[in-house]
């Protein structure tokens, strides 16, 4: 890895955790993100000369904090700059400055970026493309080409996600116990959000793919600030067990590969083992929670090593665990799938006939329905199911699978009389 | 003379790292290591998970304390280690707190899984205390 290349890498590193801090001292997210910006840019001219500070945040953090306290200066003309060698040379000041820096601001410095970006008021697509332009420092090019659009759209998309953030003002007060919870419970779904994106529009777009790998390593950020918290632990194994599987999700000719039919050799043991590690770790909090629930379904597909080994009933009793803990259609849903493994399609179906009308626009109802219909011998009702799948389909790909369901509708339907 | 050799490097950028990255990275590592290995010199080779899946059991003052995340103090340094195979979490910290009775002082023991990056046969590991 070049020197470059490897500053690039220290500098996103950083990126949460300098960025958060100067929000705090500049209390305007325009300003920290021009120190923080200038600070990079020192950094880029004078590590490779110098070599690395033992300490890159801490560095980045006072060096942005000088270029920000003069662009201030600047604007309002009042005082002389100071001398460029004033703070050019750093290397005492900086053993001094990471001694100084109070740790435990840190936490509520990222989640406070974090925080931000989750504006009630903003929808998801622009919670997501502001996280990923603020706390990941992706450039609007990259998510305006995640998210299929110009890059002067998504210019234009994200200076008002901004302006609306400033509007309302950032809450700066340290928070106490209880709002820092619902914060981070604000934040995890947002990181959530970031990860789905990438796994659902990833499937026709690698550059949406990428957005995967953004949100595992924001989760990790977020439970290295927050150890103790299962539903953190949760999230990350969720994501990292789901993200196992990306190399086989979709097949050479772009193709959906269904979870009982891809190759699970390919699965990625090392995503699977550290998500393992993580559930056991929130197992041992007894505090379950909607994360850690779907985490350990998913480990449950993870842990058979096919698909005939895996423990349908242990997945029923968890979505219905999941039932309890977040009601929701489409949970009963995911249960009625698990159920029908283990007491065949009818008792499925008999479960999902109540969602119907809540879930009348959603795609995977009716590719379920379809789904429990054919292996119940009803081939009519199941191709109506099939059709209307089909109009409610996200992606070409979805479109495509249920079409191959209809042909194998087709080959086993004898002709008409 | 048996040595350990520990790795210590930047978290948040290794973790940072493409899968390109990431791979070229541990074909280098993997280079270097080879021809130790083929000598018989080099034991068990091992990857730690990221600290996020680390877990620390401290000795309190009645029973041992058990931690989430990874050993942070700054006064005591690492005095060795062991590698367990255990079924679960609960196993390790059972072992764990086994160690923290018998050892005098404020010792703590950090959890961490990993991943065998090579298995390891030592040739001559007559380095015995």
């Amino acid at each position: 890895m070049t020197d470059i290349a490897w500053i690039e890498l220290a500098l996103t590193a950083a990126r949460p955790q300098a960025l958060g801090a100067l929000l705090r001292y500049f209390r305007d997210l325009d300003t920290a993100e021009e120190a923080f910006q200038e600070a990079c840019l020192r950094a880029i001219r004078t590590w490779p000369d110098k070599g690395p500070p033992r300490d890159p945040t801490a560095w980045l953090i006072f060096v942005g904090r000088n270029s920000g306290i003069d662009a201030v200066r600047k604007r309002s003309r009042n005082d002389p700059l100071p001398e460029e060698e004033a703070f050019s040379d750093l290397s005492d000041a900086e053993t001094d400055i990471a001694d100084r820096l109070d740790n435990s601001n840190y936490r509520d410095d990222i989640l406070r970026l974090m925080f931000i970006c989750c504006h009630p008021d903003l929808p998801a697509t622009q919670q997501i493309a502001l996280a990923l332009r603020i706390v990941s420092g992706l450039s609007v090019a990259q998510i305006a080409r995640a998210f299929l659009v110009g890059d002067s759209a998504m210019e234009q998309r994200i200076t008002r996600a901004k302006a609306r953030v400033a509007k309302a003002g950032v809450p700066f007060e340290t928070p106490g116990a209880a709002e820092r919870s619902e914060r981070l419970g604000i934040v995890s779904a947002m990181i959530y959000l970031v990860f789905n994106e990438g796994y659902s529009a990833g499937i026709t777009n690698p550059d949406s793919a990428a957005f995967c790998d953004e949100a595992i390593r924001l989760g990790r950020l977020l439970l290295r600030i927050f150890p103790g918290e299962p539903e953190i632990m949760g999230l990350l194994a969720l994501m990292l067990l789901q993200h196992s599987r990306a190399g086989t999700r979709i097949d050479a000719q772009g193709q959906i590969v269904l979870l009982e039919d891809q190759d699970r050799s390919r699965w990625d043991r090392k995503l699977i083992n550290e998500a393992l590690a993580l559930l056991d770790k929130a197992i041992r909090h007894r505090r379950p929670g909607p994360y850690q629930v779907q985490a350990a379904i998913s480990a449950l597909h993870a842990r058979a090593a096919t698909p005939k080994d895996t423990d349908w009933q242990e997945i029923t009793m968890l979505y219905g665990l999941l039932e309890h803990i977040q009601p929701s259609p489409v949970v009963t849903l995911n249960k009625a799938v698990a159920v029908s493994k283990l007491e065949g399609p009818e008792a499925a179906l008999a479960m999902i006939a109540p969602l119907a009308e809540k879930l009348d626009g959603y795609f995977y109802f009716h590719g379920v329905k379809g789904g429990l219909m054919l292996q119940a011998g009803q081939k009519s009702e199941a191709r109506q199911a099939f059709d209307r799948a089909i109009a409610l389909a996200n992606s070409p790909a979805e479109c495509a699978h249920i079409r191959m369901q209809i042909d194998k509708l087709g080959a086993v339907t004898p002709p008409a009389v | 003379m048996l040595y350990a050799i520990l790795c210590y490097a930047h978290e948040e950028t290794v973790f940072a790292w493409s899968k390109e990255e990431e791979d070229a990275v541990m074909a280098k590592l993997i280079e270097v290591q080879t021809p130790y290995a083929q000598a018989g010199k080099l034991g068990p080779v091992g990857r730690l998970m990221p600290t996020t899946a680390a877990t620390t059991v401290r000795k309190g003052r009645e029973e041992p304390l058990v931690l989430d995340g990874p050993f942070a103090e700054t006064k005591e340094v690492l005095l060795g280690f062991y590698t367990l195979e255990a079924e679960t979490l609960e196993e390790a910290v059972a072992f764990s707190k086994k160690l923290s009775a018998v050892n005098p002082g404020s010792s703590s023991y950090e959890i961490r899984p990993f991943y065998v990056f090579h298995p390891g046969e030592m040739k001559h590991s007559e380095t015995k205390t």
